[in-house]
């Protein structure tokens, strides 16, 4: 199944934090679009990881670089910082083993670049308490028992993870619904989607 | 889908394009051109050097003004330059079995196929020492003035890339749009990219990999044991006499067992008997594979030389693209500047879909510009030769999609 993205403003985002002609690895990247982009406009120099066949051939006839490959896998066979920029793009709620993952995106790349559905989100908090359901959002449109999103998780769970992996937030950004904030944590609940800029302590 | 695979029919039925169909490059002809001869020899790796050598090849669809649409199209162990369309004078050609139908990778190339001869100019070539037009152990020896048989000196992957070379220069054809090969072939297109980095703008490597396996070495020794074993081989100096038939057919059968894959086999022979629905209690051929093995062999040496299956084996095992890096696969990747696609199949035990990744990712981690995609199919390594759909999807989006970058 191929995961629901809406590219409302990771797509903007990243492209405008990526420095031209850095070298960037976009895990999961659908069918190449915003790698396109890069390489088209940035001179980036791009690779792919996708595991469905149908976007890997639609990132090939993009002409963009790309390697069928399961993330849970792991990236074994590419180098330690080889990236300048690795990216996740609303991908890591649906892997099987976000944090095996999440690792190896630390591991070959200088940065990282994650964007998420935002599990504590206010909307999905309300509809969970006034419903006694699983939330079915504009953001989060499964049903509990067809979501390809398997981790779900909020802000302040990514956020435990970076604290006790020594990883650094460089940067954070919200999207509230209407538009892109900076992210603050007493404000997340009010962000239904998260993008974060993380590094290496040290 | 990319969950969904083709499942085999119990017979899969065999569905060509007719000469006259809009999409089949029609009626076509082999053309043979000599590239070596004794002012120009071929240096071989093995340190000999061979001559003549005349070889036979295939054009399909107009070469450009330019010279710059030419696609080139490389054969496996059996193949042949008869890569598509149909041959008018089968019988005359010596080639019986080629009147019935058309040439090996037509559903892939012709007119609004994948490779499209509307706009590109295909061609294939028969590799040396094989039996197809091309200078092989069953040509004359100039020296002797008898069939070279095992005096043929040992060629390699490489010689054929360097002879296909005079061909593609005696063309005229300064740069190829890409190379293509499945299997064996894929192995040659690797080594195009390799040795002449400058010439191929891509190359297209279909259930393939860097080098065969310890697996692979093991079968390819039985085929040749199986040959060589035979009465009838006589050292390869059986021209005119029965050869090595039998050899020949137990090499073939165990060969074809590695290009299917258990799942493919149940589908199409399930346990079944030849004749009725329990067993004959006889040491014949009772089961449905058994029978249908026996027939793929009985053809194969019909239209094969065993002299040729030993040479060629023998290619294929010592192909180790690592060597232009001394060993190093990341070294020789280096030398690479062409575009890149790698296709595996899921089901494919002898080119295995695990060493064309690790193969995509060594390129991938020297900053080369490569794809790589694995196809799900049940076919096991026969695949390249059947996945129709989705290798056109594939091809076409990599010659294309080039295009579309270059163009912005």
């Amino acid at each position: 199944m191929t995961v629901n993205k809406q590219y409302r403003f990771d797509h903007k985002v990243i492209y405008d934090l990526i420095p031209t002609g850095n070298s960037v690895l976009d895990l999961g990247c659908g069918n190449g679009e915003l790698l396109s982009k890069l390489i088209r406009q940035k001179g980036v120099k791009g690779l792919g990881i996708e595991k469905e066949f149908d976007l890997v051939a639609e990132t090939i006839a993009r002409g963009v670089p790309v390697i069928h490959s399961d993330l849970d896998e792991g990236l074994a066979g590419l180098p330690d910082r080889f990236f300048d920029y690795v990216i996740l793009e609303k991908t890591l709620q649906a892997v099987k083993r976000p944090l095996f993952v999440l690792g190896e995106m630390m591991r070959v790349g200088t940065a990282g670049i994650v964007s998420f559905p935002n599990f504590g989100h206010r909307q999905v908090v309300l509809s969970l308490l006034s419903t006694g359901k699983m939330p079915v959002t504009p953001n989060l449109p499964y049903q509990w028992h067809d979501t390809p999103n398997i981790h779900l998780f909020t802000a302040k769970d990514f956020l435990d993870w970076a604290g006790a992996n020594n990883v650094r937030i460089e940067k954070g950004f919200s999207w509230t619904g209407s538009e892109i904030v900076p992210f603050k944590e007493e404000e997340s609940a009010l962000a239904e989607e998260i993008l974060f800029v993380v590094s290496r302590e040290g | 889908m990319s969950d969904v695979l083709n499942v085999l029919t119990d017979k899969t039925p065999k569905k060509f394009d007719g000469p006259e169909a809009p999409c089949s490059v029609g009626y076509v002809s082999p053309r043979n051109v000599r590239l070596a001869d004794e002012a120009n020899p071929l240096p071989l790796e093995c340190g000999k050097a061979i001559w003549p050598i005349d070889v036979e090849y295939e054009i399909y669809g107009g070469l450009n003004e330019k010279k710059d649409n030419a696609i080139l199209v490389l054969h496996a162990l059996s193949g042949d330059a008869h890569a598509a369309g149909w041959y008018h004078d089968a019988e005359e050609l010596g080639r019986p079995w080629l009147a019935k139908r058309p040439g090996w990778w037509d559903s892939m190339i012709g007119p609004g196929k994948a490779f499209d001869t509307k706009k590109y100019c295909v061609i294939c070539s028969n590799i040396l020492g094989s039996c197809y037009g091309t200078t092989g152990p069953s040509s004359i020896n100039p020296e002797t003035g008898r069939p070279y048989g095992l005096r043929f000196p040992v060629v390699t992957v490489g010689d054929w890339v360097r002879l296909q070379e005079r061909l593609i220069s005696c063309l005229g054809i300064e740069r190829l749009v890409s190379v293509v090969g499945g299997s064996l072939g894929g192995q040659q297109a690797l080594e195009w990219a390799l040795a002449y980095p400058d010439r191929v703008a891509s190359a297209i490597m279909i259930a393939s990999t860097a080098w065969l396996t310890d697996q692979g070495l093991a079968f390819n020794a039985v085929s040749r044991k199986a040959i060589t074993a035979d009465p009838g081989f006589k050292d390869g100096d059986y021209y005119n006499t029965i050869g090595p038939d039998q050899g020949l057919s137990v090499a073939r059968m165990l060969a074809h067992i590695t290009y299917l894959s258990e799942i493919s086999m149940h589908r199409k022979f399930g346990r079944r008997f030849c004749n009725g629905d329990r067993p004959g209690f006889q040491l014949e051929a009772d089961f449905e594979v058994e029978g249908y093995l026996r027939h793929q062999a009985e053809s194969f040496v019909e239209r094969f030389d065993a002299n040729s299956y030993l040479y060629i084996t023998k290619a294929a095992d010592y192909y180790d693209a690592s060597a232009w890096g001394g060993g190093d696969l990341d070294k020789a990747c280096e030398k690479i500047s062409s575009k890149i696609l790698l296709v595996s199949f899921s089901s494919d035990w002898l080119y295995l879909p695990g060493h064309m990744k690790k193969l995509a990712l060594t390129l991938g981690r020297n900053r080369k510009q490569v794809s790589y995609a694995n196809i799900q199919s049940l076919y096991g390594h026969d695949a390249f030769l059947l996945e129709v759909d989705k290798l056109t999807l594939l091809v076409r989006n990599f010659l294309e999609g080039g295009g579309q970058i270059d163009s912005k």
